[in-house]
């Protein structure tokens, strides 16, 4: 990570703020006035969209092994996914997903 | 924030009986249900502000800066995003873009909550919008519509007790993974902490054919574009991916009808 100290809070500031707007956006700004249906459409899609194009590079090109492909961890990202859609519950999503990751590396090793 | 102080926003404004027993034992009434309604949310909201005060000082950042995400952002997707994004070195602009895309959502939920809390004097739908968090928006849309008929105060009051078993602890967790994360070794892969919370985020929320195809788009497109940019490509993805999903759930519903 190559950022100033300055630069640094300034991504912390304006998410902070930005954050917030979005918060209080209706509440505070728009007022009791419906959303348009195509707008919550969209809305419905964001987190399932940005997270997983978030992570799947870090699936496939891992930063701790320089990029190289690693068994253990596409793994334990299937695992967890798979935890997931099982038990339709985060905390043993990750619990699971942590598991096979530490079975890949201190197991096959 | 000390919980003792967090019923003091849900009194009743400008309306003065104050005292009156009826109305306050209605108003910590409607606080500690709250309070109990989300306290099962500490087994999620405490491993994961640990993950990510542990994330956050292995990607380089000091307490200071690990607890400035969590006091003013309080929102653990968009940090975890904008903590990776930053990790890759990408552009402060698209660190800032792809991290309010992931809060996005937060303005639907202030949508939502409008029509219950607009009464409310600003000072306070500041202070609620500051706690809008998950958690405490799915307990409160769940008490409004179960109980219709509850004061502007006893919303008010079940939103802050909705609040305090979650967002004091966010930021106590975060601490403490930001002090702890130091002494954890490198063998335990704590790299992939991080891909795994997403995972384990993203997983629950694939309900319907829309969102998988949402996603399966997302990951398509961010792979393929891998090689602009650090944020550019994800950006795009992103776009690409809640087409994708707005235009299967029509064409779903236009099968049916």
């Amino acid at each position: 990570m190559s950022y100033s100290t300055a630069e640094i809070w300034t991504v912390i500031v304006l998410l902070g703020v930005g954050t917030f707007f979005l918060r209080f956006s209706f509440l505070g700004m728009i007022g009791n006035r419906p959303l348009p249906e195509w707008v919550l459409r969209y809305l419905r899609y964001t987190p399932v969209a940005v997270l997983p194009g978030l992570v799947a590079p870090l699936v496939i090109w891992p930063s701790a092994t320089g990029g190289a492909f690693d068994l253990a961890r596409l793994l334990a990202a299937l695992a967890t996914i798979g935890f997931g859609l099982a038990t339709r519950n985060t905390l043993a999503a990750i619990i699971g997903g942590l598991a096979v990751l530490y079975l890949g590396i201190f197991g096959l090793s | 924030m000390p919980p003792t102080s967090t019923p003091q926003f849900a009194s009743p404004q400008g309306t003065p009986p104050q005292g009156t027993p009826p109305r306050t034992a209605s108003l910590w009434a409607a606080y500690w249900r709250g309070v109990r309604q989300s306290l099962p949310f500490l087994l999620v909201i405490i491993p994961f502000g640990l993950l990510f005060g542990v994330a956050g000082t292995e990607a380089g950042f000091n307490l200071a800066e690990v607890m400035g995400f969590s006091i003013l952002v309080i929102g653990g997707a968009s940090q975890f995003t904008a903590v990776q994004l930053m990790t890759d070195n990408a552009p402060v602009i698209m660190v800032l873009l792809t991290s309010l895309a992931v809060n996005l959502r937060l303005a639907m939920y202030s949508a939502a909550l409008s029509p219950h809390l607009g009464a409310a004097p600003v000072w306070q739908k500041a202070l609620v919008s500051y706690f809008m968090v998950d958690q405490s928006y799915a307990m409160a849309a769940q008490d409004y519509e179960a109980r219709p008929h509850q004061t502007l105060g006893e919303k008010l009051a079940y939103y802050a007790g909705a609040c305090t078993p979650v967002c004091p602890q966010w930021y106590f967790s975060t601490w403490a993974g930001a002090v702890l994360g130091k002494a954890i070794p490198p063998a335990f892969a704590l790299d992939f902490a991080v891909p795994i919370t997403f995972l384990a985020m993203l997983a629950p929320m694939l309900r319907t054919p829309a969102h998988v195809a949402a996603a399966l788009v997302s990951v398509g497109v961010a792979l393929a574009l891998a090689f602009l940019p650090s944020g550019l490509g994800l950006l795009i993805a992103a776009a690409c991916a809640m087409m994708t999903g707005a235009n299967v759930e029509l064409w779903m519903q236009r099968r049916q009808a």
